[in-house]
């Protein structure tokens, strides 16, 4: 039996918790201070962390959503769970803090902007993917029910991104590739600055496996007690 | 009832050997016996609803309630009109189309028809097809009676082609959609709460699409400039058929 924990994952999970600590320190005392926004800009090493993780996780998710309809084996959808679920947990960190960040710069909370009309899209429909699952209490239902709304979502998510952006010009900075003059903020980031974003999205990386590899042995667990229980009772 | 389905196919695959038409006519066989199990459906559906009319009077109703509440709500003088009006169209025809949906599936399964259909030796596909277009054209019946009620009680003339073209568009792509999602709601605990929650997030691309495009006709403007959101319509529509077309199979495995 493996009841206890695997060591290799014990260890991630203290590099898990190392990492954060290293990054949240470079973010406030490494990392130089922008020009026109000032400390606040601080927040967006971790903002575009978390939003990487949660898109990593919806995008991974599609995978085992396929598998699962193809393979009908329980693990699959056991691992497509576990991704939306962090996905989710993620997403939500990473809207609020990018609203933390906007109220600054651009002096309020929200704008209906396509990034983050999208993100709250994105999550209204994972929200829903929950609700769904919550709703039918034969597992193997539940699974195959979950895989094909994940696999909507998943189809969906991009297409809405690109109608809204339609509808008005973008106010987040590219940050990467060619920037756009339709930004409304131009950020220009110094050599230290992509340095230590690109140790955050890593750092957040590594945190993403590691919780990623907890939910998935949470689940098989779940499933041994299911299995047991069943013994027990019959 | 799987090993009734799997005799019926290896009796279909077996007549399919011993028939000496060849390829190509055999596949023409089948595909007039796939829209011949469609039109079935769809004729089974309509000869329901226009013997009880209860699916198209409660959407009626309903869209007209909604466009009363909107006409408060909005206070729809001529000025707000002008820019409110593909809104307060497309909110009612979506509000609308979850309520239709969720009876069209709700009556298959709660008289047992579901599985009857299930049973019939035709394909998935079949069914999920005879039901869009059933459901479509439920929606297209309402749309027709809401759109001259609303040109009279607002005056204004909403027969316009552009208009009408996008309306058949958007409700293609949101009844494919709407009827995967409520053959799968249909199916839980939680019902005909959970099909609103679960279409109107996948379908707001569509309806933003719709609203932009409605807009800019209803302002006047040249066709040339909605050709953009045209395009995305079409996709769309073309997009989550297909998506739905594939994924319908697994929706009634059981």
């Amino acid at each position: 039996m493996q009841q206890n924990k695997p060591v290799t994952l014990r260890i991630l999970d203290g590099v898990s918790i190392l990492l954060i600590g290293i990054t949240v320190y470079l973010a406030l005392f490494v990392a130089p201070t922008e020009v026109t926004m000032g400390a606040v800009q601080r927040v967006f090493y971790i903002h575009v962390s978390t939003a990487w993780v949660g898109m990593l996780g919806f995008i991974a998710a599609v995978i085992p959503s396929i598998l699962y309809l193809r393979t009908k084996d329980m693990k699959w959808d056991r691992i497509e769970v576990a991704a939306i679920e962090i996905s989710s947990v993620f997403f939500f960190l990473a809207i609020v803090l990018g609203s933390i960040w906007a109220r600054p710069a651009w002096n309020a909370w929200w704008k209906w902007e396509a990034r983050l009309t999208t993100a709250a899209i994105a999550e209204l429909l994972y929200f829903a993917y929950f609700m769904l699952r919550a709703g039918i209490d034969n597992p193997e239902r539940r699974a195959r029910f979950g895989a094909v709304y994940a696999l909507i979502a998943s189809v969906s998510i991009p297409i809405t991104f690109m109608s809204i952006r339609w509808v008005d010009r973008t106010l987040h900075p590219v940050v990467f590739g060619v920037s756009k003059a339709t930004s409304e903020i131009e950020m220009a980031m110094t050599f230290d600055m992509v340095k230590i974003l690109l140790f955050a999205i890593f750092a957040f990386s590594i945190v993403f496996i590691d919780l990623f590899w907890n939910r998935i042995r949470l689940g098989d667990l779940q499933e041994k007690v299911e299995q047991l229980k069943m013994k027990v009772t019959m | 009832m799987t090993v009734k389905i799997n005799k019926l196919d290896r009796r279909r695959k077996t007549a399919d050997r011993a028939s000496p038409l060849s390829l190509r006519e055999r596949a023409r066989v089948r595909e007039g016996s796939f829209t011949k199990a469609v039109s079935a459906i769809v004729w089974k559906d309509l000869r329901a609803e226009f013997r009880s009319y209860e699916l198209i009077s409660s959407m009626l109703v309903f869209s007209l309630l909604v466009i009363l509440i909107f006409n408060f709500a909005l206070e729809l003088d001529i000025k707000t009109r002008q820019s409110v009006t593909a809104g307060v169209l497309w909110a009612t025809f979506a509000f609308a189309g979850t309520l239709g949906l969720n009876r069209s599936m709700a009556i298959e399964k709660d008289r047992g028809c579901l599985d009857g259909l299930l049973l019939a030796p035709v394909d998935r596909s079949a069914i999920y097809f005879g039901k869009f277009i059933s459901n479509l054209v439920f929606m297209l019946i309402v749309e027709a009676i809401v759109l001259p009620v609303y040109s009279v009680l607002y005056n204004t003339n909403l027969f316009q082609p552009g208009l009408l073209m996008v309306i058949l568009l958007g409700s293609i792509g949101y009844t494919a959609v709407g009827t995967l999602l409520a053959a799968m709601s249909v199916q839980t605990r939680t019902r005909d709460v959970l099909l609103p929650i679960l279409l109107l997030p996948v379908v707001l691309p569509l309806i933003i699409a719709a609203v932009q495009a409605s807009n800019t006709i209803l302002a006047g403007n040249e066709f040339s400039e909605i050709t953009s959101w045209f395009n995305l319509l079409i996709a769309y529509d073309i997009i989550l058929t297909a998506v739905a077309f594939m994924l319908f199979d697994y929706i009634l495995e059981d």
